[in-house]
């Protein structure tokens, strides 16, 4: 009797399993191929806008009128923008395929900045247009190499979610043909090389002083780095643990690691300093700030106090802001009253005790150099007429900006409001040309307390 | 003879305290507090002079305690007509000229900001005609906050919303919530430098939602809850500070399973991760 029960139970139980373990199963592969389609969906979008942007890169060789290659252009520009997102979605982290999204983003500069440029004016040069026939060649091989994994892929049936796994565990060595496939278009695009290198105006971003170049100063040593670190710390403590490190082969400037735990606070001091001239690039000195017994006015006169004290000179506050409590400020450098605003230096300040909490001189380092500032050529009177009639000019100066093309520009500065919104108006002093405008934001609500 | 001494002592400084801060201000102003106030700032005196120059028709936005720049031009524009020296900034004579010629009922305008009522305060119109209640009239927000903090705005930094800075927080949190805080502001800074990098997507949700790239979105941590650390290091990390120094790679080496990671050229080590480019 009891045997029955026993087993009728089991056989429940059993039965009970199996068909839980089945609807787990079945749950399970649903989410997979919902996966997997997202990632194919991914892969044959971005097959299909290479090939679109082959043709387009195609036909803009044998326009000629602004008429018709401006909107080419932006056409390029915008298919390169979705191919980047559908790359953006497919597991390929794992997987060098540096190249080819550099590839893509190098179309994009190039396609954008000859686009809204006046053609009329200052057509495409011989350069630019040889940069175009490479781009269109090299657009060539990669929808070729695109074309026939997506073959293979249809063919046998490859799955994306394979992909992943063999790349998440390291395996990527077995066969897989859309490894395999996407490591060949890799090497082809790297195989343009340096030859490939675009005219020096498209490379904005390579033009700041990424590295440091222009610091001045003999190379230090491990002990000068600490004793700079410990100028910036003001710990009476002796009781303390210095750590230093070098930087890695990775880095493309040499610095020193900087930590400092005052055991008795157990507060520390975090620093990066340049090797050449010792230069603090940045530090973080962590803790709670739970009080504000400070005002963001004196905040601002204490990190005054801290600029003038490690020799920063020139400088003048840009922005402040209170964030609960701590008080964040930007300076930039001023020289005759143009302001520079790539020379800038951010200071945190604590409101409990007006502490110096953090300190980033990254952007300064990088672009400070002794200028020779031009005077402008056009007036402030006529700079003045080149805005927009709508916007109310509340204040105006004198600035130096870094514009779309990542050239340093002179320009008249404007700040003023249409209705309730303030703008930051940048017009170049020499050409009269609209350089940059800037909606600046204003403070957010906090949207806990709006619903 | 030493019980009494110290009590004479205390008497003494306890007067002293009692003029210095009870009653010598309040013959000066009854408002203010002796704060200068600058742009950027929040608080209680950003409340009442904003309340304050809307009072007067200068300020005619929202009085929600953050000094933006709205607020700069409505005090830039009063200190023009008082003939003040134009700074937008409100240090005492501004502040004294202001109160003389405003009103501000505290009691009622932080009534109203608890309460999570839309409102205004504008002179020579009944204050009970410039309030809307909220919407569904429970004023639950109010039980949330604690009483001095009646700002209703945040400042941000520069083209950035709260929920871009939360997503991000989530994704360093759920990344490295056991690491020193300077690992915390890097693994950040390198979600900007992916943003920045013509390799990887160019928004933040791209940068962390791309497959494969993080683990605490594949795992699922990231959607656990951050704390404030996290999002401090965010902040910091926007702010322009990179403990990485442009890295667009970490790994943990205990973890890493690809052999691919260990081919990039590393930068530094800071906790448990190596940041690399």
């Amino acid at each position: 009797m009891i045997r029955n029960i026993v087993i009728a139970l089991l056989v429940v139980g059993v039965a009970g399993t199996a068909f839980w373990g089945y609807q787990e199963h079945k749950e399970k592969n649903a989410v997979l191929i919902h996966a997997e389609n997202s990632y194919q969906r991914a892969f044959h979008d971005l097959s299909y806008q290479v090939d679109l942007l082959h043709d387009k890169v195609g036909s803009t060789l044998a326009m000629n009128t602004r008429h018709s290659l401006s909107p080419a252009l932006t056409d390029v520009w915008r298919i390169t923008s979705e191919a980047q997102s559908d790359v953006g979605q497919l597991p390929l982290t794992l997987l060098p395929f540096n190249k080819t999204e550099e590839f893509l983003s190098k179309i994009a500069d190039f396609s954008y900045k000859t686009a809204v440029r006046d053609l009329e004016k200052e057509p495409l040069n011989d350069q630019e247009y040889s940069t175009l026939q490479s781009l269109y060649a090299q657009a060539a091989d990669v929808q070729g190499e695109l074309r026939k994994v997506q073959y293979l892929t249809l063919k046998n049936h490859l799955r994306w979610m394979d992909v992943e796994m063999a790349l998440a565990t390291g395996k990527e060595n077995s066969d897989n043909t859309i490894i395999d496939g996407l490591k060949t278009v890799e090497k082809k695009v790297t195989g343009y090389g340096e030859a490939n290198e675009m005219n020096p105006t498209f490379t904005s971003s390579e033009q700041r002083d990424e590295n440091f170049k222009n610091l001045q100063g003999k190379p230090i040593s491990k002990k000068e780095a600490i004793a700079t670190a410990k100028s910036y710390t003001h710990s009476k403590s002796g009781n303390v643990e210095v750590n230093v490190e070098e930087n890695g082969k990775g880095s493309g400037y040499g610095f020193y690691s900087v930590s400092i735990l005052d055991k008795d606070s157990n507060a520390e001091l975090n620093m990066d300093l340049t090797k050449k001239g010792g230069y603090p690039i940045w530090y973080i000195n962590n803790r709670d700030v739970n009080k504000t017994n400070i005002d963001l006015n004196q905040a601002y006169t204490k990190a005054q106090e801290f600029l003038k004290e490690h020799d920063f000179n020139s400088l003048e506050l840009f922005e402040s802001a209170q964030y609960d409590n701590i008080a964040l400020l930007n300076f930039v450098s001023s020289e005759n009253g143009v302001k520079i605003y790539p020379d800038s230096v951010k200071i945190k300040i604590a409101l409990d005790d007006g502490a110096v909490i953090g300190f980033s001189a990254d952007e300064y380092l990088k672009a400070h150099k002794t200028r020779e500032i031009a005077t402008p050529t056009i007036s402030e009177k006529e700079a003045r007429d080149k805005i927009n009639v709508n916007v109310k000019i509340m204040e105006e100066g004198k600035a130096l900006i870094i514009n779309d093309l990542g050239k340093e520009v002179l320009c008249f500065e404007f700040l003023g409001t249409i209705k309730e919104d303030t703008y930051r108006i940048f017009i170049n002093a020499d050409t009269g040309q609209e350089e940059k405008v800037e909606k600046l934001k204003n403070s957010e609500p906090v949207y806990e307390n709006l619903i | 003879m030493k019980g009494i001494s110290s009590k004479w002592k205390w008497l003494l400084l306890f007067s002293c305290i009692t003029i210095c801060f009870g009653i010598y201000p309040e013959a000066r102003t009854n408002a203010f507090s002796s704060q200068i106030i600058q742009k950027g700032a929040v608080g209680d005196d950003v409340i009442e002079l904003q309340a304050r120059l809307q009072n007067i028709g200068y300020y005619r936005g929202k009085i929600d305690g953050v000094y933006g720049w709205g607020t700069y031009w409505a005090l830039r524009n009063f200190q023009q007509d008082f003939g003040l020296p134009i700074d937008g900034i409100a240090g005492a004579t501004t502040k004294q000229k202001l109160t003389n010629a405003s009103n501000f009922n505290k009691a009622w305008v932080h009534e109203q900001i608890n309460k999570g009522n839309e409102f205004t305060y504008y002179g020579g119109v009944p204050i009970e005609n410039q309030v809307k209640a909220k919407g569904n009239g429970s004023g639950g927000s109010a039980s949330k906050k604690t009483p001095s903090d009646t700002t209703t705005s945040a400042n941000l930094p520069g083209g950035y919303s709260q929920n871009d800075i939360q997503l991000m927080a989530n994704a360093v949190y759920g990344e490295s919530r056991g690491e020193p805080y300077t690992g915390q502001v890097a693994v950040a800074a390198v979600i900007l430098n992916r943003v920045e990098s013509a390799a990887f997507p160019n928004s933040i949700s791209g940068v962390i939602f791309e497959p494969g790239a993080f683990t605490a979105v594949a795992d699922g941590q990231i959607w656990l809850t951050p704390n404030e650390r996290a999002k401090e290091a965010v902040v910091d990390a926007i702010n322009g500070w990179d403990p990485s120094e442009n890295a667009e790679y970490y790994f943990n080496p205990e973890t890493a399973t690809s052999k691919w990671i260990w081919s990039r050229p590393q930068i530094k080590k800071i906790g448990k991760h190596i940041f690399c480019n």
